[in-house]
């Protein structure tokens, strides 16, 4: 049986450590909403996702009362609007029309975030793809939960450049439509390479067409019990560290695979997925960088940290691998600079530079993440960020992505607030070199060759 | 068969903080399994497993009247399925 000291730890974990189930994500397809009257389209949306959410964020709620554990957020992710909205949508304003659509669906079943508009052209883009793409700005502006992605490459298709181009492009218009924010806009698009179908987590999160009808992912979280657990550990051997770090993980994750089980069994949908993350908050102690200075780092940015973040990205799906019957998603440590309280410390301090973060990515989850950049900052030079982390991605067999905030009419040394979850961030430096003849070739990136490894 | 929760209270020990759980939960059919107790950083823990096969109250029902329950005494009790911890904490 179960003894008192495993529920004291295990409450602890919870009440001190901000041991939580990050999101509930509820994957729906959208395929039979297919239609080529636009309005038929958006009432066969509103109808599929409200039957099929309505009871979400109630389930999610009684679980969280069940266990004791808080489930931070309940979401939903469909098919990619672009494959959707195809045959109906002739402008940019009809494509908003779906985002609007799925905003008010959103606030009626009471998620806080709805992804999937989205559209993957990893190898070329049809005319509804760059429909959407260009209706991004507008879609992001009039709408307060909706997520937008693109894929813009993989490792089997190479990089679509022309895609890469137009996404500079639209994130500055991004920018500038929701500049009244602080172009809040931008924290809701990232861009990918290698993008999972099976994503739980926000923003970039689309139920993709491998996909069943309906399924539950679930997405875990827990930086500070790995660095509480850390904590007493210090000066001990790699061994003990990472072992340590394993550990963690296995129980972090178990708890998340109980609540997509319930979750699954309650809704009466399959269950996907569970994404073995540390997702930081901008709340103190649920920091990743913290775990970074844990393992011995000044702040994160130093030298040693690509390693640091090597071993902790290896550790946690070591651990979580065990502890899942199924694990998909992006899996393993984010490092968002807004929505870490350690990362922005790390920037203020001058420690932590956009290449530093770039070089991060090759060995952990996802990609340039949450990072406020000047308003200023040219269309041709994001495009060129964004294929630098691309490139990251195909040739190593991952997924990046690029997650940036061109902040309009602020810039280095100013501060960004963006409340929440997002978080608040200093704007960091951009190196001011051209890339636009190299953005400006038309075409694509073939992908790469798989052998003569070096 | 059996459903098992786990009660747990953390706080400062006073007079009749037992007395009082164990009274809502006979009143409610709830059958305790195993009590234990121990002090942690200076906080008093107990922890009762109990059976809830029988019970007159829904989880959740249960779980606010503890709350209520916890702040007349002046402590913190949380009601929690049993498998939370077990699945955390066992293979």
């Amino acid at each position: 049986m179960i003894n008192i000291y495993e529920v004291v730890e295990t409450n602890n974990m919870i009440e001190k450590e901000n041991l939580d189930v990050r999101t509930i994500t509820l994957g729906i397809s959208l395929l039979d909403c297919i239609d080529s009257d636009l309005s038929k389209l958006n009432d066969k949306i509103y109808n599929k996702i409200y039957e099929a959410a309505k009871d979400l964020v109630k389930t999610g709620e009684e679980i969280s009362r069940e266990y004791g554990i808080p489930i931070v957020n309940k979401r939903i992710s469909v098919t990619p609007i672009a494959l959707i909205g195809g045959a109906a949508c002739k402008t940019v304003e009809d494509f908003a029309s779906i985002a609007k659509t799925l905003d008010k669906v959103a606030h009626e079943v009471g998620v806080n975030f709805i992804g999937g508009y989205s559209a993957l052209v990893s190898k070329g883009m049809t005319p509804a793809d760059e429909l959407l793409i260009r209706s991004i700005p507008l879609a992001l502006s009039q709408t307060e939960r909706v997520c937008s992605s693109v894929n813009l490459g993989s490792t089997k298709t190479g990089i679509n450049m022309d895609a890469v181009r137009l996404m500079g492009e639209m994130i500055k218009e991004t920018a500038e439509y929701t500049k009244e924010d602080d172009s809040l806009g931008c924290a809701k698009l990232v861009v990918f390479c290698n993008a999972p179908d099976d994503n739980p987590f926000m923003a970039g999160a689309f139920h993709g067409v491998t996909e069943a009808d309906k399924i539950i992912n679930v997405g875990v979280s827990g930086p500070g019990v790995v660095k509480t657990a850390l904590e007493k550990v210090r000066g001990e051997s790699f061994e003990i560290l990472c072992e340590t770090i394993k550990k963690t993980a296995f129980k972090v994750t178990r708890v998340g695979q109980l609540v997509a089980q319930e979750a699954s069994k309650m809704l009466g949908v399959p269950f996907g997925i569970v994404d073995l993350s540390l997702a930081p908050t901008p709340a103190i102690g649920d920091s990743v960088a913290d775990i970074l200075c844990e393992i011995g780092l000044e702040y994160a940015g130093a030298p040693g940290t690509t390693a640091a973040l090597a071993l902790l990205n290896d550790q946690v799906k070591k651990g979580g691998v065990m502890a899942s019957s199924y694990v998909g998603g992006l899996s393993g440590a984010f490092i968002p600079v807004s929505e870490d309280q350690g990362m922005i410390d790390a920037v203020v301090a001058g420690a932590l530079t956009l290449e530093k973060l770039e070089a991060m990515t090759c060995v952990c989850s996802v990609g340039l993440d949450m990072i406020a950049i000047p308003g200023d900052t040219k269309a041709t030079t994001i495009s060129g960020i964004i294929a630098d982390e691309m490139a990251i991605g195909m040739v190593n067999q991952k997924t990046t992505a690029v997650r940036i905030i061109p902040v309009i009419g602020k810039g280095v040394g100013e501060t960004v607030e963006f409340g929440g979850l997002l978080g608040y961030a200093p704007i960091m430096p951009v190196n001011g070199f051209s890339c636009d003849a190299f953005v400006n070739r038309k075409g694509r990136i073939p992908a790469p060759i798989h052998s003569f490894k070096n | 068969m059996m459903k098992k929760t786990i009660i747990t209270v953390v706080g400062k020990d006073t007079v009749g903080i037992i007395a009082r759980v164990c009274t809502y939960l006979a009143e409610n059919k709830i059958n305790i399994l195993d009590i234990s107790q121990t002090i942690v950083q200076g906080y008093f823990n107990m922890m009762m497993v109990v059976d809830t096969s029988e019970s007159l109250k829904a989880h959740g029902d249960m779980a606010d009247d503890m709350d209520r329950l916890g702040e007349e005494i002046g402590v913190i009790i949380k009601c929690q399925k049993e498998e939370i911890f077990d699945k955390m904490h066992r293979i």
